[in-house]
């Protein structure tokens, strides 16, 4: 009986937390018919899947998701390459200089976007790399890359360094040791900083903002964003039906990490 | 846990030491090289230069020859009434939306912390937000908020335009931003939770203390170090929210939701005035810092 008040708290936060979720879902599967009815329902009284083919219809939505996938497998792939070395560096060896990247790690999370986005965009401009998805993906690299960094140089230091030691004892070069004993062990945290940049790239609106100003160059969020138009309720289905879609990338990538956040993850990087 | 992290590095020879260290601080900047160029080029080199042009007349267009003109931007800043409405829009936003994140999330912590049954579901449904793009959040809410298609009318028997109406949406953009960063600071207090030492409440229990008093003398003195550094971050995030509020209002109505960074976006790219912008760039910084300092200079001393 002492527990009634809690479950009712329990309960409130579900609410919270899942009715927007349902309206989004609602909304997508509702007819242009059953939106612009006066009184809005909250179960669709005709369920349709026909906003998602309406959306994959859209010659702009399309473009846009595919856009949106090469720009972020391009950033993810050159985030991780660029940033292994370093993280194993950083990891390895103590000195200044990884003593400055680690705080650069840290400023770059307090610095506001627009001291930075300004002075790009303007850089960008005289090296023609504004409309187009190089120039994105460069920002994009630039900006994940501090935290890259820092998931990488964690699961380097996870990797114990008597392990290289004994391959190196076993005659194995350094090279080889890095490759057989070190690779492997480190694949999982390579995986899961792949995936953290890739998703990085694909949410990423203001960048993508300022830099793509041509609609055949824009990435999803954007497309998203101008989708609905002066057409008004007509459009919202599709565009729900869109943005589900948007969101299943990310979806993805919280399935698999799931487990990593409720146990060691978090706690480890809290506990200082 | 401990057993593994306070095992000190086997001693080397110094000999070898000596001889390797040249090799290796080469080898060192070798691996770091690739990360450094696109750093410097694209971030270091901008933040720099971003803070020389708060000093400049710079604007954001090709013919234009940038002169310095000191602090003119600085005092055009301080008699801007514009700038004073955003930094004040900016404050109520950043600090009410940390203050109810860390309200709620510190409740649901607690709950899910419990034996309660269905807490798997909420703790499903406590990530989902954070799994979502923001656009797609904003988008999201526009449709809980649309005065038509929208949901919340109905609910309530309204007739609100929520998102234009001059005194609501500031708070309607609160609670998508208490709704947004919730999961982050909700995972984070319940790793802190799970680490405060059972045989405190133990002991807390022999002494009859109360569920209140546990709480209060146990599990927040515990959870200090975990509540100081997430709300900092949260306060920074807020502090420097675009995406969601772009998407939301765009800064409307009127300027009653235009946010210090949505300030700084219009006037570095509808109207190019791009070293006025940097300027207002940098006083968000020094806000963000100051505010920063002061926190974590009263935390430190308190916990003393």
């Amino acid at each position: 009986m002492r527990r009634v008040p809690l479950y009712a708290a329990l309960l409130a936060y579900v609410v919270f937390l899942a009715f927007p979720l349902l309206w989004l879902l609602s909304t997508a599967l509702k007819t242009p018919q059953e939106m612009a009815l006066t009184s809005p329902t909250w179960i669709p009284g005709e369920p349709t899947l026909a906003n998602f083919t309406d959306a994959f219809g859209e010659q702009d939505l399309v473009g846009a998701a595919l856009r949106s996938l090469v720009v972020a497998l391009a950033s993810s792939l050159l985030t991780v390459l660029i940033s292994l070395p370093a993280a194993y560096s950083m990891a390895r060896y103590r000195s200044l200089v990884s003593r400055i990247a680690i705080g650069w790690v840290l400023v770059s999370q307090v610095f506001p976007f627009i001291l930075i986005i300004i002075p790009l965009f303007l850089i960008m401009r005289d090296l023609e790399l504004v409309n187009t998805l190089p120039g994105l993906v460069a920002v994009h690299v630039t900006f994940t890359l501090p935290f890259a960094l820092w998931m990488l140089q964690g699961y380097v230091r996870a990797v114990p360094r008597e392990l290289e030691e004994a391959a190196s004892v076993d005659g194995a070069s350094r090279l080889r040791a890095i490759v057989s004993v070190v690779a492997p062990l480190l694949a999982p945290g390579v995986v899961a900083t792949l995936l953290f940049a890739f998703i990085s790239s694909w949410n990423e609106f203001m960048f993508a903002l300022v830099f793509l100003q041509d609609p055949d160059v824009m990435t999803l969020p954007l497309t998203l964003v101008r989708f609905t138009g002066p057409e008004g309720v007509a459009r919202l289905g599709p565009l729900a039906a869109a943005s589900l879609m948007a969101t299943i990338p990310s979806l993805i990538f919280f399935a698999i990490i799931q487990r990593r956040l409720k146990s060691g993850l978090m706690a480890g990087a809290v506990k200082g | 846990m401990t057993a593994t992290a306070t095992r000190p590095a086997p001693p080397r020879a110094p000999r070898a030491k000596r001889r390797g260290a040249s090799r290796q601080k080469r080898e060192m900047w070798l691996l770091m090289l690739p990360a450094m160029v696109p750093v410097l080029l694209f971030s270091v080199g901008p933040l720099l230069y971003g803070i020389g042009l708060a000093f400049t007349d710079a604007r954001n267009t090709r013919v234009h020859e940038t002169s310095f003109v000191g602090l003119e931007n600085f005092t055009r800043m301080l008699s801007d009434e514009q700038f004073w409405a955003s930094f004040q829009i900016g404050a109520i936003w950043s600090i009410s939306v940390t203050v109810l994140q860390f309200l709620a999330a510190l409740g649901l912590a607690l709950l899910l912390n419990m034996n309660l049954r269905f807490r798997s579901v909420a703790r499903v449904l406590a990530v989902v937000p954070w799994a979502m793009p923001p656009v797609v959040i904003g988008l999201m809410w526009k449709l809980v908020y649309h005065p038509d298609a929208g949901i919340l009318n109905d609910l309530l028997g309204t007739d609100i335009n929520w998102l234009a109406d001059f005194s609501l949406a500031l708070p309607a953009i609160i609670v998508v931003g208490v709704w947004t960063g919730m999961p982050q600071t909700t995972v984070v207090l319940l790793a802190g939770l799970q680490n405060v030492p059972k045989e405190l409440y133990e002991a807390g229990e022999v002494d009859g203390a109360g569920r209140w008093r546990r709480f209060w003398n146990i599990t927040l003195p515990q959870l200090r170090p975990v509540i100081v550094a997430i709300t900092s971050l949260d306060f920074v995030w807020n502090f420097n929210q675009f995406g969601l509020v772009y998407v939301l209002t765009q800064g409307g109505p009127g300027g009653r939701t235009r946010l210090p960074m949505l300030f700084a976006y219009e006037e570095a790219f509808r109207y190019r005035a791009a070293g006025y912008a940097s300027m207002l760039g940098l006083a968000m910084a020094i806000v963000v810092l100051a505010v920063l300092g002061l926190y974590l200079w009263r935390q430190m001393r308190e916990a003393k």
